[in-house]
């Protein structure tokens, strides 16, 4: 946070998507249909996200007297806080996901950190509107919650929130905001993507009790990536796929996109942010080729979600490649059932792909995870 | 058993059957479910009988104890990696505390007092290194040879290293095990560097093998052989300007003399600590330090634990926590670290003691001492007919004795017979044409136990 | 409370009080010109130019009373094992004092490079407790030159590659196989020698399946290192199967015993295939931690892999005992000389008081201690288990998880751990990283603590737990009753870290002048 703004105590920015979460229980795949509301109340359905706020809340609150700067608020969230909130004027006009968007950008140097309830698609708005790079914690409220900045519990969001606040050198991680990507899904396509990156509050547990260990998790993908780069071979074509763990490796070999897919030859990037057919064209029959892949979003993807690019077709033309995943130790800890998820569209593949893969974890270090379709 | 045992206080029958009541079951056996029968162990343990009476264990022990005749009994000249240097009395009272002895990380309000030691083992010996950061010490100086040497080698991206030919072998075996054989992709090549006729590594041939390979030169001072390097700084430029680190070795009590190594120029200091208030033990008593910059080039480096000074949120008052354990992202970094565990930090307790007592003037003064009875001994020897010392060579606390005729090992055992541990026999090993042995004279020899030694050797090389 | 009693009255429950010293670091204290040691008088050495020290050092100058008091209350500002520390993986035992005094008198004046024939004593321990650990292992022989757990793991990947380097397939194998359970020293040490480390991850059972297993075994693979049970108390029962696994493919096995304690004399090592394995000395074998080291970790192996074991090895002829140095296959030295020989005696006489019935009582009384802790655990409010869907009896330890507390509190397993230390009881010893378990704390109570210690610990948890349910902040806010408050500078910042004094006046001093 800029140093000027150390003379005011540090300020929370609270945010409901009142919506969010409803699709769920009538077998939506998301909450963003513009009518969602309407047909919840028809049907008699209450969204969650108030209540789930006012949870994380009162964790909060145990723990921070923090000021907070609110955008509306639902009736049970303003409950929790005891009225002890100030409220953002966005004027009537601003309603639904332009409320969102509003509130966001009235927080900007106003707020060191956005706590919100919600699923994809506000995580979605709040980064879209969120210019100023504020760190972010999400409440889980919503439906799909493939996105990085979501903490496990409205408790642990609420703690998290406080204890980021209250550091004296708050550290943030580098996350992924996927989306089920609507217009495919229209399509009758499952498919989901990376819109953006969000900074979110670090949560690496406390270390004060250090038997032996093996080192920094960090530093260890750092090391991997650059152990991966050294071993890159001139005449083999690379895939690489998005998100920041592999961003940071397009870095080291020229740059590449953050959430693109983009084409590799020996350490060197030759294409950027290719299609399926623009891959599709470019793999010469022949020629070999290698696949690199992160785990995408919170919810243990490797294939199938946010590099949907890299299809069965564009498998099955480069000859069924071996595929290298990077993925911090961290984050595959984090797996709950432990195991990842593959989905190229074509079962037939994901079935033969599935099995054990040694995922890259460090420098000369990989672990073994269960793969399943 | 019958007895209940005086260390197993849940031993008394109505105890166990309180705790089996409590999950009703009705046998401990049960609670073995899940290890399969055939991984169990059918036999019958042969193993010597149980002595639970503290009286009939003492008693085993110092029989067996009885088969040794140490330094105590005997008069002693070997150094060579375990030094026989006086250990004062409240070290052995401060290490022996069962707070301490006992703990194990806790945590740093609850084990405060045992942090606190720790800040001050790394502070005095940044104070005596000339160095600003210091971590908790490792296993041996040997081993902290070994992690400087692949610090180096993270920070340069070389894989080759420069020594000097003379070196402890002991030390040069455990440096080879972690630079890793020629097999392994990550292997660091050991290149010896000649030592000259003084005593004192060959300019001419380090600089000729200082090239843009070299992740560090690693010399000491004294050198293995006693031998004091008149111009250590010069090395380290040599060693700087090539782009590599310039490791030092030190004996931490020839710093109240010579120049420390953060003050010439060194980049990475490192040494034994068992001179600092440790008994022999037998070998049991070595550890090492290793000392830097306090500049995040080297901190993040550190494999070791490092314990940083802090406020707490009393008034006045310190705490003493780790720093560096989540080592950031930090630069490019090519290979992980090495391993932290178990140490040997009730050491750098005595360490700490040691270093607190003798002070600034303590540490000339033992100085001193050790020189004048390490260059009266070595004169006094070299006047024998048959032995020689350099005397040219300024040495510290050990020198190399070599002998026209006479067979190391023979005068060894005949010193033996008249109660004398003579010299390490280093006949054979590099840059030692003749037979030779490396003596070692301390602050606990006497002008008296010179004198006896003088004799003795005279008598059985007549 | 210094030795919990069955029944207790409040005020004895409450009335621990940790000893607080304002205490001055050493540096600050003194006047110049008093001493604290002093030796005989000797002139001034001529040394070369260049060599003589130009500043002294900046130590303190206090007198011997002074030093002694100074570390006697830092001493006494330590809680370690005087109030109850059930401190999982660590297996905290009783040190016998016996072992520090016949230490300090038998071994304190050896000098590692004396003639044999005066080591006599203590080349007979060596070779006695060698015998002592291949009986209740099934291995050949036992080395003790590594200095810790960690350095006995490092010990075997050195092993490892000189084992395969004489069959010249080191370059193939460069590939070690451990699970996310074992110890993080085996794949920190494997990666250190220079190996590739594949690491297998959990699955339902609570251990890596077979097949998990059989995907990564092959050519490259040079050695399995394991432990079992793990840390959550879970035993991986296809283990034999395994070491056939990986011995099929040309592999080593290493049975890291760092969790021996649960299954003294009902396992050995060398029956269910492995070819080497460890124990750590300062743990199952009553030697003291030190607050980390010295220590040991035996390292013991089959007959097909001691050519390789660190020398010098301590060998019996006749009546005599010699050290064996001649050994061209050896690794050579993982550390100086032949081990923390003090420690060992320690350990020896540990093991000779307890025989084999002791250890059978040991193994035996800390399962069922844990056991009838898990009993009592599962009644407290908010606390569950690891692997909940797996209902056999768990061995010596337990993880356990206070996640539903934290969620419903918003206090931590590591406050709810810093409150308990205003108890008396040291910090909990949560778990290794990465965390499978959120909010874990992983007790072992081992044979030594009473029922009315574990008791009284339990006690204290539920107290603390309720605490945190009715007064958060008196748990945020801990500790309230240890010899300092909570520490608030951002340790891993460069410009406030200070691992020396001197760095820390360099940083802080400008702040404290102008204060």
């Amino acid at each position: 946070m800029p140093e000027d703004d150390l003379k005011r105590p540090r300020r929370l920015g609270l945010l409901v998507n009142p919506v969010a979460g409803l699709g769920g229980p009538m077998g939506e795949k998301g909450s963003d249909a513009p009518d969602i509301a309407a047909r919840a109340e028809a049907a008699g359905r209450a969204g969650q996200a108030g209540a789930r706020a006012a949870r994380a809340l009162a964790a909060f609150r145990r723990a921070s007297e923090a000021p907070i700067l609110a955008g509306p608020l639902p009736p049970e969230t303003r409950a929790a806080l005891d009225g002890e909130v100030e409220t953002l004027d966005l004027g009537p006009t601003a309603q639904g996901r332009a409320e969102t968007l509003a509130a966001v950008a009235a927080m900007a140097e106003r707020v060191d950190l956005i706590l919100f309830a919600g699923g994809d698609g506000t995580a979605r708005d709040v980064a879209e509107a969120n210019r100023a790079g504020l760190p972010v914690i999400g409440i889980p409220a919503g439906v799909k919650m493939h996105s990085g900045v979501f903490a496990r519990s409205p408790e642990r969001a609420g703690r998290i929130a406080a204890e980021f606040l209250a550091a004296r050198t708050p550290r943030t991680d580098l996350v992924e905001i996927l989306d089920i990507d609507e217009e495919a899904r229209r399509a009758g396509q499952l498919s989901a993507r990376i819109y953006s990156v969000a900074r979110t509050p670090a949560t690496r547990g406390e270390r004060q009790n250090p038997k032996a260990g093996g080192g920094d998790m960090l530093a260890d993908l750092d090391a991997a990536l650059a152990g991966y780069v050294a071993g890159m071979v001139e005449e083999t074509l690379y895939i690489l796929g998005p998100g920041t763990t592999m961003a940071a490796l397009k870095a080291r070999i020229g740059g590449g996109t953050l959430l693109g897919v983009d084409l590799a030859e020996g350490p060197r990037i030759t294409a950027r942010d290719l299609s399926e057919d623009d891959l599709l064209e470019r793999i010469p029959p022949g020629r070999p080729v290698r696949v690199v892949l992160t785990v995408v979003g919170g919810q243990g993807f490797v294939l199938g979600r946010g590099n949907q690019q890299i299809s069965a077709r564009v498998l099955e033309r480069a000859g069924r490649p071996p595929i290298d995943v990077v993925c911090s130790a961290e984050k595959l800890a984090g797996l709950t059932p432990p195991e990842l998820t593959i989905d190229t569209g074509d079962p037939a593949l994901d079935a033969q792909l599935s099995g054990y893969w040694p995922i890259t974890t460090g420098p000369g270090r990989k672990q073994v995870v269960r793969v399943v379709a | 058993m019958t007895q209940a045992h005086p260390w197993m206080a849940n031993s008394v029958p109505e105890v166990k059957q309180q705790m089996l009541s409590a999950l009703g079951v009705n046998s401990i056996d049960a609670l073995f479910a899940q290890i399969p029968e055939d991984h169990l162990y059918k036999g019958e343990m042969t193993l010597p009988k149980q002595l639970a009476s503290e009286v009939a264990l003492a008693r085993h022990l110092d029989d067996m104890m009885a088969r040794n005749s140490g330094t105590a009994e005997n008069l002693s000249f070997l150094g060579a990696g375990a030094w026989p240097h006086y250990v004062p009395a409240i070290c052995d009272e401060v290490v022996g505390r069962y707070e301490w002895q006992t703990s194990v990380f806790g945590s740093p309000t609850s084990d405060h007092g045992r942090n606190q030691a720790w800040f001050e083992f790394t502070s005095q010996i940044g104070a005596l290194v000339d160095m600003d950061f210091v971590g908790l010490p490792v296993y041996s100086w040997g081993c902290a040879i070994g992690h400087a040497v692949r610090m180096a080698s993270r920070m340069t991206g070389r894989r080759r290293v420069l020594v000097a030919d003379v070196m402890d072998p002991e030390r040069l075996s455990v440096l080879r095990n972690y630079c890793a054989p020629r097999e392994m992709a990550r292997h660091i090549e050991i290149v010896t560097v000649r030592t000259g006729a003084d005593g004192r590594l060959d300019r001419a041939d380090l600089k000729a093998k200082l090239d843009d390979s070299i992740a560090a030169l690693y010399v000491e001072t004294p050198s293995y052989h006693g031998v004091i390097e008149a111009d250590p700084g010069g090395l380290c430029a040599l060693a700087r300007a090539a782009g590599a680190e310039a490791i030092v070795g030190v004996d931490p009590l020839s710093l109240g003399l010579l120049e420390a190594p953060g003050a010439y120029g060194a980049t990475i200091a490192v040494g034994p600590t068992q001179p600092l208030g440790v008994h022999m033990y037998a070998g049991g008593g070595v550890g090492g330090f290793i000392a830097s910059p306090d500049e995040e080039r080297y901190a993040r480096e550190y494999n070791t634990l490092n314990v940083s000074i802090s406020e707490t949120s009393g008034e006045d008052e310190f705490g003493f926590g780790l720093t560096l354990f989540h080592q950031s992202s930090y630069g490019m970094r090519d290979e992980g670290k090495d391993w932290t565990g178990n140490s040997v930090y009730l050491w750098a307790l005595a360490n700490a003691t040691y270093m607190a007592a003798m002070g600034p003037e303590g540490f000339a003064e033992i100085g001193r001492l050790i020189m004048a009875r390490a260059q009266a001994a070595a004169r006094r020897i070299d006047a024998l007919p048959g032995l020689s010392v350099d005397l040219s060579r300024p040495c510290f606390k050990e020198f190399v004795v070599t002998f026209d005729s006479a067979q190391v090992s023979a005068v060894n055992t005949a010193l033996r017979a008249r109660g004398i541990f003579g010299g390490k026999d280093i006949t054979g090993e590099p840059g030692v044409p003749d037979e030779a042995m490396l003596l070692c004279v301390t602050e606990t020899h006497s002008e008296d136990d010179i004198d006896r030694l003088v004799a003795a050797l005279k008598e059985i090389t007549a | 409370m210094t030795a919990p009693i069955a029944k207790r009255s409040k005020a004895q429950f409450e009335g621990y009080r940790a000893a607080r010293w304002p205490e001055p670091v050493v540096t600050q204290m003194g006047c110049p010109g008093r001493r604290g040691v002093v030796f005989e008088e000797a002139p001034t050495p001529e040394l070369p130019k260049g060599a003589a020290r130009k500043t002294a050092p900046a130590l303190p100058e206090i007198t011997e009373h002074d030093a002694l008091r100074h570390y006697l209350h830092l001493s006494q500002m330590t809680l370690g094992m005087m109030g109850v520390s059930l401190f999982g993986t660590c297996t905290m035992k009783y040190n016998p004092r016996i072992g520090e005094r016949a230490a300090l008198k038998h071994l304190a004046d050896l000098h590692p490079l004396q003639h044999p024939d005066t080591l006599q004593g203590v080349l007979e321990l060596y070779d006695n407790f060698s015998d002592f650990l291949c009986e209740v292992s099934g291995m050949d022989q036992f080395v003790f030159q590594a200095g810790g757990g960690a350095d006995a793991a490092y010990t075997h990947a050195c092993v490892t590659r000189a084992y395969h380097a004489s069959r010249g397939e080191l370059e193939q194998r460069d590939q070690i196989i451990t699970t996310i359970q074992t110890h993080p020293c085996s794949p920190a040490t494997a990666n250190t020698a220079g190996f590739e480390v594949i690491t297998l991850s959990l699955e339902e059972n609570g251990y890596p399946s077979v097949e998990q297993l059989k995907s990564v075994v092959g050519p490259r693979t040079a050695a399995l290192m394991v432990n079992n049970p793990d840390d959550m108390g879970i035993y991986n029962p296809d283990i034999k199967e395994w070491v056939d696994i990986v011995h099929a493919a040309g592999g080593l096995c290493f049975y890291d015993h760092a969790n021996f304690n649960g299954v003294m004399t009902r396992l050995r090592a060398r029956e269910l295939g492995f070819d080497a394995c460890m124990y750590m000395l300062h743990k199952t074998f009553g030697a003291p931690k030190g607050g980390g080291g010295p220590a040991v970790g035996a390292y013991g192996c089959a007959e097909h892999l001691v050519p390789f074991l660190p020398g010098p090895l301590v060998v019996k002829e006749g009546a005599r005992y010699r050290l064996d140095d001649d050994r061209p296959e050896s690794i050579g030295r993982v550390r100086e000389f032949w081990g923390n020989a003090p420690q060992v005696l320690k350990a020896y006489a540990w093991a000779r008081a307890m025989g084999a019935e002791g250890l059978r009582e040991a193994a035996d009384l800390s399962v069922l201690a844990n056991n009838y802790m898990d009993h009592r655990l599962a009644q407290v409010r908010g606390v569950s288990r690891s692997n909940p869907g797996i209902d056999a009896p768990r061995m010596e330890m337990t993880r356990h998880s206070v996640e539903q507390v934290a969620a419903e509190t918003g206090c931590s397993i590591f406050e709810i751990s810093m409150r308990m230390t205003d108890f008396g009881i040291d910090a909990l010893w949560l778990s290794h990283e990465p965390l499978l378990v959120p909010e874990p704390f992983t007790p072992e109570a081992g044979e030594l603590w009473s029922k009315e210690d574990i008791d009284y610990w339990i006690d204290v948890l539920e107290h603390v737990i309720e605490e945190a349910y009715a007064t958060p902040d008196v748990v945020k806010g801990a500790p309230h009753n240890a010899p300092i408050r909570q520490l608030t500078t951002a340790l891993d910042e460069p410009d406030q870290w200070a691992t020396t004094w001197r760095a820390y006046e360099r940083k802080h001093g400008q702040r404290m002048a102008a204060e």
